[in-house]
């Protein structure tokens, strides 16, 4: 017994020593030369216009005018895409709710794009994992284009330009992708 | 081809293999001392540490002594971890001014990342403020991967001695581990990470002003906070427009790379390692997934360097990449065909199934991931794990219930495969003559009761756990999903703690007081009775001689015991859950194809 | 042998009482020293219950279901209690017979160590250690003991079956007696070394006892495994109720799974094949040791030998023959092989060792020299001084002239012919002026090298040549070692030749290594060594000095024949007195080891096709999906459970031939060997079932039992 409790002190100590190193000055250190390397990245990838803060390239935004391409369905409440409650829908694949909420998407792009027959995209049609994400594949954007380049009264090749400059196609692994906001940003500023 | 999932495993393990081997050199210098005496001022620096703690440096503890370090230490923590929780409205750091977290879920998450488990009833960004996270999580996601590793060394120390009395200094193991192995390996990966474009700042939150606002239905509430109902009891609700997003901020980075290689999990957001800002890009998706195998690998082949025999590593090794690959060969099957009730609804059903996983990573880079974060007890997720499909989600629940020992927890993949290479020898030993022996040290009845209790234990935790919650209202209450799928959801969530990963079917809301108590034992029990009892065999087996190898020895290496250890951690898995995988996963299953073929 | 007759192994005068023994092994207490059976033992019990219950109009299940699968549990207890009395019954034969060897006689308890102490008689049974006894001829030796005084002739057939007397006197190494025994002539004075109880049979006899069995430290090890699956496998079948329940409730459809159903499903999954057999095997092992005539004092050192890498076996009696024989005459220059084999033939007739027979016997072979009677000839015997043996003929004469104080040329008047070793002959020789020559020098080296031993034989001062002595080496020796071999065990030969000889013997044995000129602490020295290196030996040893080597090694095996010291050194003591038993210990121990590890296997591997029985008949009327699961087709959900129990039941029946018999071990190497029995008992334990079952299925479809149910 007293031979335990003479490890109190060690144990004790041992702990606020790693504390001190782990919890405090590795931090610190990382968030020092990360500051000083990539500032940009270390602070969230932020996209400005005219010196306001109009999103991030890395966290996807809700859109749901015609004029724009959509993003992936986002779970997060009680908005979507909210920045302060990452998730996913967490519906089972059996669970009703799946099932209907996959039926009100579908219902809504084919309201907004009529006449357009075909498979949806499962992409715009499934929640995100983390109802943040910034890209759709590119056959979700090109199922858009149509109705886009209606609205905005471009022609879709221009339109479809837009889409592959906006589309990332990564040197090893993933799969390419388009980043809707850095697409639509474009697309209004045009 | 860059995103088809033969490549994507191909390259990871090659490049896991590349960054094993030389490690396991350094691993194995730096924890039995060697190391220390090569470069002097690492010496000095682990006999100054040794000073501050006022203990001998050449101390060699006991198992029980050994074992009773480990327990002090982790209630030094769980005090610490479970004050800052509560008093974090008070203290610095706390830009979004978070208030104290309650009390069940404090306790619920000091045990979870005291436990190396990361189990996370909370959701990160609104409800830890920064210092918390630092100071009292990441913190422990360097200790409890220390302590994995600690306790390893010390089985390892018990099959390498002779009639040998103790297993080593708890003190030294822990800090040499968080010290000299994950806190450089951690700066590193912490800066690769955010050159990807994971955050590093102590900012707050950003404000950004959307190009098109939202317009959402939310309930409202009245003067008293509570939502208001209509004269049917429904909520009331009202319409809202959103014109800015928030944009979280916070030391992620650091956290993320230590949160991978110590197989932790426990993520800065909600969303874990699906949150953009945790795991931006496939590379950094890559790199991740390197960080949860590569500490664990490591050690396996450490392992073979110690005993003096690296083919006893790589016979280890060679299973846990069978048993990890014909999981990846399920997952990627099993998600690569869409749901087929949404496919009636006339959504495309090539891409497999999308629901819950984030396109910048795609089916392969997601089913991967979901296969290593449980093989190894991380725990992270970037894909949400109660959309996968059922045998999908199969998968990484069956993965935990083998007790993590494909590649694993840090340390604890290691010690929990040792303790089914003890289980195999026993079996075999005796098939072929001879009272079993493993690495030249017998196995007797001793080491035969604590390898029943190592094995007993989380069964227990997980049948028992799930039984009574499946029973009580308080546990059916916390299922999101109707039918098999919310038995698999409380399922998952004991299998997930028992075992230390720490990733969920998330839909269960298991921040109430009923979960977060009954979860926190599940994690405690299921990591100590592994612990202390492997702490046990070490201590045994250090005191036995070391027997020769003879032509009549069993040979625990080759393929003919890869395929005998394998063979026993799927036998004794499968016989212990098919029954409630088959009310779970596996009838899920055949309803969703069965409903459809109908 | 009186006691190792071979039963048939469901002999009638056997398998009868165990019968009646196995109903009797029902009752709780006897079941709960095998918590595996004691586990079927409850379900058994319980399915009664609910059986009456069904049976009055409550039941969970109809009462035809659970009957059915109470009666099937009380089988599998009853097979289980069955193999454990039939593995009891053979050992308490074989007990028996040695025990009729123990009947208490009348013994003559001496005041004091000597023949003419006054003496009480009394019964054996109330012999104490240390008393002192004596046995005359006609008696029966009352307990174990040592002689103290006295030699006699000994019949000790009643235990070794040899029915050739030998002889005990006091000291040295033919000092022990053992109970039972009996003198056939003169009389010992006998020190008694074991109390009633506690003699080695007494312990041989309790081992095949099961209730007196002690556990051997590997069957612990084992049955704690065999527990953690018990219980495993209960905290699953336990767990599935409230799971069937939620079922139930989330499906909408079904019912929850009956009492009787889990109970099922767990004696189905806890491993009963070797939870029923253990015990079994246990004491099956013990009695084939005992067949083998083999007392061991220890079930852990049974289990030992299976262990053993390295075997010390004695040269003479294990490896070669017990004698040397002469295998051929190299003369002299000058001297023809007749003239010497008539010299060594002339030196060897009164040489009653077997070694100078074998010269007679040779000499006669090969030049039909007869021996013949000479009545002027004097004999000189061995002494340990000039180690020389031989005969002076003509010398008669001068013998009795040397008696009568008359002086007579004895050169004249003799021949002198010595044979002996090497360097004695020599002396002797060169002491008469005579001349020890290279060649003949050369001729004893090449024999030593050859492994032979050579005697050199000198007439006078003349060398006339060797006789080259040779060790047998016991037919088919060469092909055990390398059995052995093969089995990973080392053999070492031990002798107290020297290097030359011992090498050239153990090259033809086809040992491993060899320890020459041994001295019983140079064997000692050895075991350490290996033992050090982490190396589990054994040995055979007999005389007193070799006690601390016996004492040392892990399994020492003692002659019958030897020291009472021997004895208590040693963990095992074999009554046929043979060194080469040894191989067949370490085969028995193996055996019993392999047993074990294969039914363990077989039971683990069965219940993969239990579940595909089970689980889609308890769960089909809740989730018919789960009907997919049923892979075999079994008829209906109720013939799918019984045919699962009853295959569990029937499969203990089916294996007790193999607990009692042992798996056969094959001199294989740990790998193959390995390999070989996963394939049989793995493989082999995952698709026997499904067999089993669908043919079970099919009998119980046939009948139309249960149909409906």
């Amino acid at each position: 017994m007293m031979s335990t409790l003479k490890m109190v002190r060690p144990a004790v100590t041992l702990f606020a020593l790693l504390t001190l190193v782990t919890g405090v000055v590795y931090p610190l250190v990382v968030a020092g030369v990360a500051q000083a390397v990539m500032p940009g990245k270390a602070n969230g990838s932020v996209l400005q216009h005219n010196g306001q803060i109009v999103g991030s390239s890395l966290i996807g935004q809700h859109f749901e005018g015609p004029g724009y391409f959509w993003s992936r369905p986002s779970a997060t409440g009680p908005m979507p895409n909210n920045g302060l409650a990452s998730s996913g829908s967490n519906l089972g694949p059996l669970n009703p709710a799946l099932q209907d909420a996959v039926k009100g998407r579908i219902a809504a792009l084919k309201t907004i794009q009529p006449g357009q027959y075909g498979a949806v995209p499962a992409d715009l049609v499934t929640a995100s994992a983390s109802g943040l994400d910034p890209h759709i594949s590119p056959a979700a954007a090109l199922y858009q284009v149509h109705r886009v380049a209606q609205a905005r009264g471009l022609p879709e090749e221009e339109v479809i330009a837009r889409v592959r400059r906006h589309t990332d196609t990564p040197l090893l692994f993933g799969e390419p992708v388009v980043n809707v906001l850095e697409l639509n940003l474009d697309l209004a500023a045009s | 081809m860059n995103s088809s999932i033969v490549f994507q495993t191909g390259l990871y393990l090659l490049i896991l293999a590349a960054l094993a081997w030389p490690l396991s050199r350094y691993l194995a210098s730096l924890l039995d001392g060697s190391l220390a005496a090569r470069h002097g001022w690492i010496g000095q620096v682990d006999r100054a540490v040794c000073r501050l703690l006022g203990t001998d440096a050449e101390e060699d503890m006991s198992w029980w002594r050994y074992a009773m370090a480990l327990l002090l230490f982790h209630v030094a923590g769980t005090v610490f971890v479970y004050a800052l929780q509560r008093l974090q409205g008070v203290l610095p750091l706390n830009p979004q001014q978070l208030g104290a977290i309650s009390p069940d879920s404090s306790f619920n998450t000091a045990i979870s990342f005291l436990t190396n488990t990361n189990w996370q009833g909370y959701a990160g960004e609104s409800t830890m403020s920064n210092l918390t996270q630092m100071l009292a999580l990441a913190v422990q996601n360097f200790v409890s991967a220390a302590t994995g590793i600690a306790v390893v060394c010390a089985l390892i120390r018990g099959f390498v001695r002779r009639k040998a009395s103790g297993v080593g200094n708890a003190w030294l193991d822990l800090h040499r581990a968080t010290t000299w192995l994950l806190l450089p390996l951690s700066i590193v990966l912490a800066l690769a990470l955010v050159s990807q474009g994971v955050i590093q700042n102590f900012k707050p939150n950003q404000t950004a002003q959307l190009t098109e606002a939202v317009v959402y239905q939310q309930p409202k509430t009245g003067a008293d906070g509570q939502p208001l109902k209509d004269a049917k009891g429904n909520p009331v609700l009202e319409t809202v427009k959103a014109s800015t997003q928030t944009l979280p901020m916070g030391p992620v980075a650091s956290q993320e790379a230590i949160k991978m290689l110590g197989t932790n999990g426990g993520g800065f957001f909600n969303a874990n390692s699906a949150h953009p800002y945790e795991n931006p890009t496939p590379l950094a998706n890559f790199l991740q997934m390197l960080a949860i195998f590569l500490i664990p690998a490591a050690l396996v082949f450490m392992f073979g360097r110690w005993v003096g025999d690296w083919r006893q590593g790589a016979t280890i090794i060679a299973a846990m990449t069978l048993l990890f690959v014909a999981m990846v060969g399920v997952e990627y099957w099993a998600e690569s065909h869409a749901n087929p009730l949404l496919v009636q609804l006339g959504m495309d059903g090539h891409a497999g199934n999308l629901e819950g996983k984030e396109t910048r990573f795609g089916l392969a880079a997601s089913a991967l991931f979901t296969v290593i974060t449980t093989a190894a007890s991380c725990g992270a997720v970037n894909t949400m794990h109660d959309s996968l499909m059922p045998l999908g989600g199969l998968v990484p629940m069956w993965l935990m219930k083998l007790g993590e020992v494909v590649f694993g927890g840090v340390g604890a993949g290691l010690y929990g495969m040792l303790i089914y290479a003890i289980l195999a020898v026993f079996l075999s030993g005796l098939m072929i003559g001879r009272t079993p022996e493993y690495l030249g040290k017998k196995i007797d009845a001793f080491e035969m009761k604590m390898v029943a209790f190592a094995i007993l234990a989380t069964p227990m935790l997980v049948l028992g756990g799930t039984a009574l919650s499946v029973m009580l209202d308080v546990g059916k209450a916390g299922m999101a999903n109707p039918g098999a799928h919310g038995f698999s959801e409380v399922l998952y969530a004991f299998t997930s703690a028992a075992n230390n990963n720490g990733s969920a079917f998330a839909g269960l809301s298991a921040n109430t007081p009923y979960y977060n108590l009954m979860l926190a034992i599940a994690m405690w029990v299921g990591r100590f009775t592994v612990i202390v009892p492997v702490l046990a065999i070490a201590g045994r087996l250090a005191s036995k001689p070391r027997l020769a190898v003879t032509a009549g020895t069993l040979p625990t290496h080759g393929p003919l015991f890869t395929a005998l250890l394998i063979g026993t951690v799927v036998i004794v898995g499968a016989l212990t859950y098919i029954p409630a995988l088959a009310l779970g996963p596996i009838v899920e299953h055949l309803q969703l194809f069965g409903e459809v073929a109908r | 042998m009186s006691h190792s007759k071979n039963l048939a192994l469901f002999d009638r005068t056997l398998a009868v009482p165990a019968l009646v023994e196995a109903l009797r092994k029902l009752s709780p207490t006897a079941q709960w020293r095998n918590p595996v059976m004691f586990v079927v033992w409850v379900g058994s019990v319980l399915t009664t219950v609910l059986g009456v219950q069904a049976s009055l109009g409550h039941g969970e299940a109809p009462a035809g279901l659970i009957w059915s699968i109470s009666a099937w549990l009380w089988f599998t207890v009853l097979f289980a209690n069955f193999a454990e009395a039939l593995a009891e019954g053979r050992g308490k034969a074989q007990a028996a017979a040695l025990r009729a060897t123990r009947k208490n006689v009348v013994a003559k308890k001496l005041a004091s160590p000597s023949r003419t102490a006054k003496v009480q008689v009394l019964d054996s049974a109330s012999l104490r250690k240390d008393d002192l006894v004596l046995v005359e001829a006609g008696d029966i030796v009352p307990a174990d003991g040592e002689v103290l005084d006295g030699v006699a002739s000994v019949d000790e057939s009643a235990i070794t079956g040899e029915s050739a007397p030998v002889i005990r006197e006091s000291g040295g190494d033919f000092s022990a007696l053992t109970g039972g025994t009996r003198v056939l002539s003169d009389w010992l004075v006998v020190r008694v070394t074991a109390n009633p109880g506690e003699a080695f049979l007494d312990r041989m006899i309790a081992m095949v006892e099961n209730a007196k069995r002690k556990k051997t430290p590997n069957e612990v090890a084992l049955t704690i495994l065999l527990v953690a699956l018990t219980l495993t496998f209960l905290v699953v079948c336990a767990s599935l109720l409230p799971f069937s329940i939620y079922s139930v409730a989330a499906a909408g459809a079904g019912a929850p799974v009956s009492i009787t159903v889990l109970v099922a499903l767990l004696v189905c999954l806890i491993p009963t094949t070797i939870g029923g057999l253990l015990s079994a095997i246990g004491v099956a092992g013990m009695s084939r040791m005992m067949q083998a005539n083999v007392i061991a004092t220890s079930g852990r050192a049974v289990e030992a030998a299976g262990d053993v890498d390295v075997l010390l076996l004695d040269k003479t009696g294990t490896i070669t023959l017990g004698n040397r024989q002469a295998a051929a005459f190299i003369p002299a220059p000058g001297i023809s092989e007749q003239q010497l084999a008539d010299a060594a033939q002339l030196a060897s007739l009164a040489d009653e060792t077997p070694e100078g027979r074998s010269i007679v016997v040779l000499a006669k072979q090969l030049f039909d020299l007869r021996s013949r009677p000479l009545h002027d000839a004097v004999f000189i015997p061995f002494t340990a001084q000039t180690r020389m043996s031989g005969v002076d003929i003509g010398g008669v004469a001068a013998a009795m002239a040397e008696e009568g104080d008359v002086a007579v040329d004895i050169k004249a008047a003799t021949r002198q012919i010595r044979k002996g070793a090497a360097s004695a002959i020599k002396q002797y020789v060169v002491a008469q002026g005579g001349v020890f020559s290279d060649a003949v020098t050369q001729s004893v080296d090449d024999a030593a090298r050859r492994g032979s031993t050579p005697l050199v034989v000198a007439e006078g001062a003349r060398v006339l040549g060797v006789v080259e002595l040779k060790d047998i080496v016991k037919g088919g020796i060469k092909t055990r070692f390398a059995e052995l071999r093969q089995m990973g065990i080392k053999t070492i030969m031990i002798t107290g030749d020297n290097r030359l000889t011992a090498a050239a013997i153990a090259a033809e044995a086809g040992v491993d290594d060899f320890l020459a000129e041994a001295r019983p602490e140079d064997k000692l020295a050895l075991i350490r060594e290996h033992q050090h290196a982490g190396r589990l030996v054994a040995m055979t040893g007999d005389g007193t000095n070799d006690a601390p080597a016996l004492a040392q090694a892990d399994v020492a095996v003692a002659m019958n024949s030897g020291t009472q010291a021997a004895k208590e050194a040693g963990n095992m003591v074999d009554l046929d007195s043979n060194p080469t038993k040894l191989i067949e210990i370490v085969e028995i121990g193996k055996q019993m080891l392999m047993t074990r590890g294969a039914l363990t296997t077989f039971s683990v591997a069965n219940d993969v096709a239990k579940y595909f029985a089970i689980i889609p008949a308890a769960f089909a009327v809740t989730y018919p999906q789960l009907k997919a699961l049923d892979v075999m087709h079994l008829t209906s959900p109720a013939t799918a459970i019984l045919s699962a129990v009853i295959f569990n039941a029937l499969i203990i029946m089916a294996l007790i031939p193999l607990a009692l018999k042992g798996v056969r071990y094959r001199a294989l190497g740990a790998a193959t060997l390995l390999r070989r029995n996963l394939l049989v008992y793995g493989v082999g334990g995952i698709l026997v079932p499904f067999v089993g079952i669908k043919l079970i299925d099919m009998a119980l479809g046939a009948t139309g039992w249960l149909q409906g149910i």
